[in-house]
């Protein structure tokens, strides 16, 4: 009972500062913007064969524009020696981790959220035929998007080059839930429900979440303390 | 002690390879479908088991390290990632060769390929963080910590290959396919001296990395004096 009440209190401390500033998630949706139109001049947008690998797309696009949150989860602490408070206060790496974790999911997938209607726009697809599906898929591959930049934020808040680093970590670590989501997400959108061929991947997406859910756990507070 | 252990497991892998390297050239016939190119799979599984072989090595001594704070764990992960991040490329550039013969491409997207390229990148990854970290405590333990969560990754990246569609021949060694004996002789020795390299390799960079330590302290003892 006591780790939920302490988990709780930093979701809401970050989100109460998150959402006073705005600073990350207004960068990060407007980036998830900017990559969109990208895209559309990589590809041409109405082709069929677009449309049917789109679902890859959006995944990138997510994975981009969820590190701009998540790269600050900690580095935000280290201006007026926050950090040192949060390692000192009387709760469990655990809790604090799962706090922070939570709160960056909660932003992460309302970016999505958003993007994800301005997407099936500028694209012309019918994300919505599996709309309860596609959110579960959305929800499991963001937790394990969120668990991996959350971690690798506490890894490397106190290195040079912090945000050369983090990303360059956390991609190659994350293709196993990026490619599973991607699959999912493509099914879905193309209007195949979830279940028989596609369910081994939402297994991967599953045993990636709850593997690396532990072990993030665990490690924390190797990582802050020592 | 360490240096003799060296020098005679070199001896023992330079005479392993030459006995290896003889057979391979001049003992075995060509392969009937592949032809001359079939040779470069005594170095390309070889390699690949080694590189696997250092990965686990890694990931259990940099439990030991966050265990024990031992910095003895610490330079030998960190050496022995390095000597297997060598092998894990002599694997893909191997595998290019024989894919540029066989396939006609250098380069496919299947599943065992991609697979050994995300390794690579996860231990570069591993390498370019301990560079940004200077203090050695902190560069140990977060390091570790990273080769953690690397090593958890593998199998779950490895795994994903047999639901993925693979282009990749179904292995021959160690894997239900058949082999004839000699080639499997020589395989199997070529795979004993691999992993001798890796040892001899791994001892040069553990001394490489126990000088620094060393010239480290000192320096910071200059600066304290």
């Amino acid at each position: 009972m006591d780790f939920l009440r302490q988990m709780w209190v930093i979701t809401r401390k970050d989100l109460r500062a998150e959402l006073r500033t705005k600073e990350a998630v207004n960068a990060s949706l407007a980036f998830s913007l900017v990559i969109l139109v990208l895209f559309s001049f990589a590809f041409d947008p109405l082709e069929d064969q677009t449309r049917e690998m789109s679902g890859g797309l959006l995944w990138i696009v997510y994975a981009f524009a969820g590190t701009l949150v998540l790269n600050r989860s900690f580095a935000r602490e280290i201006p007026n020696d926050c950090l040192d408070a949060l390692v000192a206060a009387p709760i469990s790496g655990a809790a604090l981790f799962m706090g922070k974790a939570f709160a960056n999911f909660v932003l992460v997938l309302a970016v999505e959220l958003v993007s994800l209607p301005v997407f099936g726009i500028f694209y012309n697809v019918h994300w919505a035929s599996h709309f309860w599906s596609l959110l579960l898929v959305l929800a499991l591959g963001t937790w394990g998007l969120t668990v991996i930049g959350t971690i690798f934020s506490a890894l490397t808040v106190n290195i040079r080059l912090r945000e050369l680093m983090a990303p360059l970590l956390v991609y190659p670590m994350l293709i196993p839930a990026l490619m599973s989501a991607m699959k999912l997400s493509v099914d879905l959108v193309a209007g195949k429900p979830l279940g028989g061929e596609n369910e081994i991947w939402l297994r991967l997406l599953v045993a990636f979440d709850v593997i690396f859910t532990a072990l993030s756990l665990v490690l924390l507070e190797t990582v802050l303390v020592g | 002690m360490r240096e003799k252990l060296i020098y005679g497991l070199g001896a023992i892998a330079a005479i392993l390879l030459a006995r290896d390297l003889y057979s391979i050239f001049m003992q075995l016939p060509d392969e009937a479908s592949q032809g001359m190119i079939y040779r470069i799979i005594f170095f390309h599984v070889p390699a690949a088991m080694t590189a696997m072989g250092c990965a686990a090595v890694a990931c259990v001594t940099s439990v030991l390290f966050l265990v024990t704070k031992n910095f003895k764990y610490d330079a030998i992960a960190v050496a022995v990632t390095e000597v297997g991040l060598a092998f894990l490329a002599a694997n893909l550039v191997t595998g290019s060769i024989w894919g540029r013969i066989i396939w006609g491409i250098w380069w496919t997207w299947d599943a065992r390929l991609t697979s050994a390229l995300v390794c690579w990148l996860l231990y570069a990854g591993y390498l370019m963080l301990r560079r940004a970290i200077e203090e050695p405590t902190a560069r140990a333990r977060i390091a570790a910590v990273f080769n953690i969560f690397a090593f958890a990754d593998v199998p779950i990246v490895i795994f994903s290959i047999k639901w993925w569609r693979t282009q990749h021949p179904q292995p021959v060694f160690w894997g239900g396919g058949k082999i004839d004996p000699d080639m499997y002789l020589t395989a199997l020795l070529n795979l004993i001296a691999l992993i001798l390299l890796g040892v001899i390799l791994t001892l040069i960079r553990l001394r490489q990395e126990e000088v620094q330590r060393e010239i480290d302290s000192i320096r910071r003892y200059a600066h304290a004096v």
